[in-house]
């Protein structure tokens, strides 16, 4: 998929320029990109080795776990089929609190093994099961609270007000995560009727 | 608002401090595991802000815009925003790109900007995550997990310009 859409982009980019007259620009285009690519690369670099480094102690301190065990009464109504006690269960919950920290990264080991625990007690190997649908589904919605990096992304762009749109942010991605909580839910009821 | 990371990050040292926890040596660790997950990103980043600047260049960007002009107008929605809104899905490295080429044109505070803002902070790249959990375990029949996933991405790009227009 991205190696098309990559393609396509710098195919569609030469083309475009042709047309366009902006042959020169484009050429210069080229190398500026790598040069903003790695100014990019260094605003990122303090906030994300920063905010890496607060959730390591969270998670070392156990206050990743509390989160789980907050999360867990919630999380057994959206996977009804698993067992609580469960590695599948167990690894959603980690990845999810590792979403609602912020950390997509550190979300991603536990996601994979949620799916690998998921797959060994799917009967039909080929087709997605009921959890493994919302599972993913929630994994497509934003769960972070604390939008840090995007705070300071904006901050590093001359922001007078880089964390003013939190609250728009935590609306936006609530409204987003229940409709596609509320859709698979009530797809997963309608497929199995049918 | 401003106070919402300092606090967090407060109460995270503060938390651990309680529960005798080895803070520095916690920090340093994770710190750590950021500086790889950075340094694994940084040819995605920069094929794509590449990609980004010549499509920006060309007048691609603008000639997309010109083209989705009627429709955007139509739903009275920001025209800058659709290139960024259509790669959101697919990469979110493209999207931070382009995220960034919104603030250098119109400012982070601007409409499109903070819009703009909103979208990156409420929305995943859904495709993406859809094939890698089930390329991961095999699976070819997804059902309807990528329409849902596509759909919460359109409410996130929805709400993020009513939120943008009546909370902020």
């Amino acid at each position: 998929m991205i190696n098309y859409l990559w393609g396509i982009m710098v195919v569609f980019s030469i083309i475009c320029s042709i047309f366009t007259g902006n042959t020169q620009e484009l050429a210069s285009g080229l190398m500026n990109g790598a040069e903003k690519a790695v100014k990019l690369l260094i605003t990122l670099f303090g906030v994300m080795v920063f905010w890496s480094g607060i959730m390591k102690v969270a998670e070392k301190s156990g206050l990743t776990n509390l989160l789980v065990k907050l999360l867990s009464p919630l999380l057994k109504k959206l996977f009804p089929d698993l067992d609580r006690e469960s590695v599948a269960f167990q690894s959603i919950c980690m990845n999810i609190s590792a979403n609602l920290m912020g950390v997509g990264n550190a979300a991603t080991p536990f996601g994979l093994k949620a799916m690998k625990e998921m797959q060994r007690t799917n009967l039909r190997k080929d087709t997605a099961t009921d959890s493994m649908v919302v599972f993913v589904v929630m994994n497509t919605a934003s769960m972070q609270l604390i939008p840090a990096t995007l705070g300071y992304l904006r901050q590093s762009y001359g922001s007078s007000s880089p964390f003013s749109i939190i609250p728009c942010v935590i609306i936006s991605s609530a409204t987003a995560l229940s409709v596609a909580l509320v859709l698979s839910t009530t797809l997963n009821r309608v497929s199995k009727w049918s | 608002m401003e106070l919402i990371v300092p606090i967090s990050v407060g109460f995270i040292l503060l938390f651990g401090m309680i529960k005798k926890t080895k803070i520095f040596d916690a920090f340093i660790e994770g710190a750590i595991e950021g500086m790889h997950t950075l340094y694994m990103i940084i040819p995605t980043i920069t094929g794509l802000v590449v990609a980004v600047e010549m499509l920006q260049k060309s007048g691609a960007i603008d000639l997309v815009c010109k083209m989705a002009e009627p429709l955007a107008d139509f739903f009275n929605f920001p025209k800058e925003i659709v290139p960024m809104a259509v790669l959101r899905p697919v990469s979110g490295s493209g999207a931070t790109a382009l995220l960034t080429n919104i603030f250098e044109n119109y400012g982070p505070d601007s409409f499109p900007g903070q819009i703009a803002s909103v979208l990156a902070g409420s929305s995943e790249t859904t495709i993406y995550a859809v094939t890698m959990y089930f390329g991961s375990v095999g699976i070819t029949k997804t059902r309807h997990t990528l329409w849902v996933g596509l759909l919460a991405d359109l409410t996130a790009l929805v709400m993020s310009i009513v939120t943008v227009k009546f909370v902020l």
